[in-house]
Order: C-alpha cells, then structure tokens, then sequence
C-alpha cells in the first residue's frame, strides 16, 4: 500500500504536532472566497483518528452556542494550513463517541499534563 | 488500440489542486504485447490479440508454446482479443501502453467480482426481506417471500429471483474518468471502484 501512496503522489503531511483521541487542537482550514483566501479555524477535542496512509480521517468536536458539532477532516488535505496542540486529554479510549451523550461538565476531558 | 490489460492495485484517494479529494483506483496497466493479428482471410474475422502477466513455464501447455514462439514472446497469464481495428497499424510483437489513454478519458473496465458463495435473496437480489422480529414471524426477516400462484400455474415461473451463488462474475464499470497516468511506470488512476479482488486481471475499454 505504501507503493500506492507513493505512485498516486499523496504527499504525507509531517508538519503536524503529534494529536491523540482527547487532545484539544486547533485546526486552521483554508477558505476561498471569490479570489482570496482566507483561514478559518476550528477549534475543538479530537474524538477519533481513523484509517491510514492517504485516506486517514480525524474527527474534532466541539460545542457551537450549545449545539454539538464535529467535523472530519482529511489527515492529507492540502486545505488545512496549520494545527496547534493546545492541551492534551487524559482518556481511556480511541474514539470518544461517549461524549455525544454527555453535556456541560460531563463532556470535559481531563488535562494530561495536570497534577 | 481500443483497450488494454491490468491488474488491479488497489484505492487511495487522490487531491486536486483546489484540495478536493477523489476516490480513485490503481491500475497496472500493459506493456502488453500483441501476440496475435488476426485476418479476414485466415480467420474469418479481423482482431487485434494481445496478452498481459506473466505465467510460469509450467503452466504452458504445447499449443500455447507454440503460439507465443510463434510471436517471439514470452507466454503471457491471459490473452484478450480487440474486434473492429484497423490491423493494418500493428505488427506482433509491438507494444500496447497506458499511452493510448488520455487524462479526463471515459473507460469501461471490465473485471471479475468477488466470489461471495451461496447467498440470500437480499444480498444477492436486494429484496428487502418479509417480516418483523416480532409478533411470531422472527424467522422471516431475510425470507424472499411468495415465489408464485397456487394451481395456476402450478408452477415457479422461470427466471424466479431466488438465492445461490453470488459474485465470481464478469462486470463492467461503466464510464470511468482517467485521473491521472504514469506512462514509465505503466499505472492509470481511474475515479471510483473496479470489480474484483487486488491483483485481479481486469480490461480498460476506452
């Protein structure tokens, strides 16, 4: 599969901070608008990392004036310009569905690096 | 050249400039060697025959032997015959690459499915089943249903969509856009899947 990522030319994106289920990160998305380009970022707690290679997918949640919201975003896309680490979660699992079902203070995911 | 022969690499995805994301297949496709040309006079009928693979001294048998010396190449896994060309622009012996497809090309590739053995009617025809899990009929949920009419006809009406074996079969996936070609490493990326397994011979019809 590696020969396959290789011939369809997908460049694998390393500039990226190392994120795990539970981090907190903040994506910055490239936005065309007419002829400029902007970013836009997104901010929320990473709930899933899925597949490998080319097609690998993470989910970032985070709550929108009280609604839920979560996007998946293409580990590769040329469309993201940036990620920053900005806390990362104490968490038990891989993918963090469970916190679909919470709210308020139950949906909190504890600080790693808290004493 | 009206197609030509590969193996099936497997998918990945691949991104324009704009970042947009296609779902694509790898083809290996050609070099593939035209083994045969077959004559109005000769045969009956015009075509172009070529072969792709590579097959083990072994598993050629005498006539196939002397058909590939015939044509001075080494004997190829499958052989596929092209109606309707124009023979006169090819000799034996020349070969058919990936550069006969263009990118933005619509191409019928044509495989064989997986095999998926005997199946139900859902799986295989897409009924939607009979019944609920409850109310006493729990073992009709994937059941096909009424088959038929009492004593008249007395009979299943042939064709009756029923279970069996499913898959193994020849498909055709029909206009699919040519992404992107490596013509030195004989590799064609074509949008969407392609019947069969990897490493499973297919056929590129432009």
């Amino acid at each position: 599969m590696d020969k396959l990522k290789e011939l369809a030319g997908t460049i694998e994106r390393d500039d990226f901070p190392k994120f795990k289920a539970g981090d907190r990160i903040r994506v910055q998305v490239r936005v065309i608008e007419g002829d400029k380009e902007r970013l836009q970022s997104y901010e929320g707690d990473v709930i899933s990392i899925k597949g490998t290679g080319a097609t690998k997918t993470f989910t970032v949640r985070k709550i929108s004036s009280g609604v839920g919201v979560e996007r998946i975003f293409p580990y590769n896309t040329p469309r993201i310009a940036k990620i920053d680490l900005l806390k990362e979660g104490k968490v038990r699992r891989a993918k963090l569905y469970y916190l679909r079902n919470l709210s308020g203070k139950a949906a909190r995911i504890k600080d790693k690096n808290l004493r | 050249m009206p197609g030509i022969l590969g193996k099936k690499l497997g998918m990945t995805n691949i991104y324009n400039d704009a970042g947009d994301s296609t779902p694509v297949t790898a083809i290996q496709a050609g070099p593939c060697p035209i083994v045969a040309i077959k004559t109005k006079e000769k045969d009956g009928y015009t075509a172009i025959q070529i072969g792709y693979g590579k097959k083990s001294k072994k598993g050629v048998n005498k006539p196939e032997t002397g058909h590939f010396a015939k044509a001075g190449i080494e004997p190829t896994r499958v052989l596929k015959e092209f109606r309707n060309v124009d023979i006169s622009d090819y000799k034996v012996g020349d070969n058919v690459t990936v550069e006969i497809l263009k990118v933005g090309d619509k191409v019928d590739v044509v495989g064989k499915s997986k095999g998926k053995g005997f199946q139900g009617v859902i799986k295989r025809h897409g009924f939607s089943g009979v019944g609920g899990r409850t109310h006493g009929q729990g073992d009709r949920e994937r059941a096909p249903g009424s088959i038929g009419q009492s004593s008249d006809p007395s009979r299943v009406l042939k064709g009756m969509k029923m279970g069996g074996r499913t898959g193994g079969k020849q498909i055709t996936s029909p206009k699919l856009k040519v992404i992107k070609i490596l013509p030195e490493e004989n590799v064609v990326f074509v949008k969407g899947a392609v019947p069969g397994a990897i490493n499973s011979i297919v056929e590129i019809n432009k």
